[in-house]
């Protein structure tokens, strides 16, 4: 099914990120990853720990211009990001967040992504009488309440017990399917890459190369264990 | 609440027992001083006094609070602005008092413009250095989170920024009210023709202990309720979605 071409796709081509770090050095963090994301579609970037996928993901959102390259976004295109920590405002109960971040989102929309996301009883509540797993799902519900056009998921499930995760990968599938959004997912999980994505890019260790990309045919649809695993062979070769 | 007046309660009593021992001359008894506050609120002598201090310390606050955070955020947020105005900083924060209203008279003129400023550039290197404290501390993550989703200036300003600066705002308040009113009486004794400041002056000339404590303890109980009734509450309800400690 391929994605219609009403939109310009997310075009990404960082030809070296590098940054000065606390000690005073200089590291490459970024080294020639380019791809491109046709309207509609979800990538899944896996790599290891510090490999600069947050790096990436922060050049994406359009917060680090200090690199070399390119990042062209469909114009006029609306992003929303769950950052690796949840990052709500500590100091407004978890509807103020969710509102403040997506003023157009009804009353009503909000009250469903509560729901969908188990946080119904919580939306009086401030962060910090939240565990970590029910702040990232605000977070979450935070990126989805904005209606984005690109969402970008750091590490999105990291801390969500596997029942919920599932739950909420489930829920994801289907809204970017339905809202025809597109994604960028950064995970080290292959099942969660497996689940959503159009395409999984496999980077390297830091500093970071696109070591290959694996498309998946029939993206967010029920697969048979044996194409799972045959697919998460093909990623693992990658990884080396 | 009760233990403030309690603790207040025992101050008294120290002072009456004190003054039945000392000359009373010297040491008034809390009732005398009660005497001399009645009579000095009948003539109407300090209810004026009252009000013409408490307008200064109005202005001065508010003009070193308003220029001192402005300035405080500035050099906070930015390194640049920062080494610029570190050094003059430093040295008006140890310039002594003195120095600075002796100075404003004498540039401005013995005037009430002289006299506000004086007593808010003694108070604004201490809102500077407490603000840019609070500017440091901001967290780029918010910052970061509030650019992704597109919030506004003012918005960034009222939901991101303003509630990390609100305990620096407090310190700075609570601190600055004491330190502008000490300053201002100061300035009324050297400068100006009304005020408790003068009044004391006077009191001082004729020795008079009684009629001195009946303008500074007034005053201390009005600083006493604005920190009480303004300062305190708004500090609760900046800090209240802070976990209590149990």
């Amino acid at each position: 099914m391929p994605p219609a071409g009403d939109r310009a796709p997310l075009e990404v081509d960082v030809v070296r990120k590098a940054a000065r770090t606390a000690g005073g050095q200089q590291a490459e963090i970024i080294e020639g990853l380019a791809f491109r994301l046709a309207w509609g579609e979800t990538a899944a970037l896996i790599g290891p720990s510090g490999c600069g996928k947050s790096t990436l993901m922060r050049i994406l959102a359009g917060l680090d211009r200090t690199f070399e390259g390119s990042v062209r976004r469909p114009p006029g295109v609306k992003i929303a990001m769950s950052f690796q920590e949840p990052r709500l405002l500590p100091w407004r109960s978890l509807e103020d967040n969710v509102r403040l971040a997506a003023p157009e989102s009804s009353a009503e929309e909000r009250a469903a992504l509560f729901a969908a996301l188990g946080l119904a009883e919580h939306r009086a509540h401030f962060p910090s009488e939240l565990s970590l797993g029910l702040a990232r799902r605000a977070s979450l519900a935070r990126a989805l309440a904005a209606k984005p056009g690109l969402l970008l998921l750091d590490e999105p499930f990291v801390s969500l017990d596997p029942p919920l995760a599932r739950a909420i990968r489930a829920d994801l599938a289907r809204l970017i399917d339905e809202k025809r959004l597109s994604a960028v997912l950064v995970t080290h999980d292959v099942d969660d890459a497996l689940d959503l994505a159009d395409v999984i890019y496999v980077l390297s260790a830091r500093p970071a190369r696109l070591l290959g990309e694996v498309r998946i045919d029939m993206p967010r649809a029920p697969m048979s264990p044996e194409r799972r695993a045959a697919l998460g062979a093909q990623v693992d070769r990658l990884r080396g | 609440m009760l233990a403030r007046l309690g603790s207040l309660l025992a101050l008294v009593l120290i002072w009456q027992v004190a003054a039945h021992f000392a000359n009373p001359r010297l040491l008034p008894a809390p009732l005398a001083v009660l005497d001399a506050i009645v009579a000095q609120t009948a003539s109407g002598d300090l209810p004026r006094a009252l009000g013409a201090t408490l307008a200064r310390v109005v202005a001065a606050f508010a003009l070193s609070m308003a220029a001192g955070s402005a300035l405080g955020y500035a050099m906070g947020r930015r390194a640049g602005v920062d080494r610029w105005l570190d050094a003059p900083i430093v040295v008006l924060l140890n310039l002594p008092a003195l120095v600075i209203i002796v100075l404003a008279y004498v540039w401005i003129g013995l005037n009430e413009a002289a006299a506000i400023v004086a007593v808010a550039l003694n108070k604004l290197p201490n809102a500077v250095v407490t603000l840019r404290e609070g500017a440091r501390t901001l967290d780029v993550g918010l910052d970061e989170m509030a650019a992704v989703f597109g919030f506004s200036p003012w918005k960034r300003w009222r939901h991101v920024v303003l509630p990390q600066l609100a305990p620096f705002f407090a310190a700075a308040t609570r601190s600055g009210l004491s330190l502008v009113w000490k300053i201002v009486l100061v300035v009324e004794l050297l400068g100006r023709p009304n005020g408790v400041g003068f009044e004391i002056g006077t009191a001082f000339q004729l020795f008079d202990v009684a009629t001195l404590l009946a303008y500074a303890l007034p005053f201390t109980a009005i600083m006493l309720a604005i920190e009480t009734l303004l300062v305190q509450p708004f500090e609760r309800h900046a800090a209240r979605w802070r976990p209590r400690p149990a």
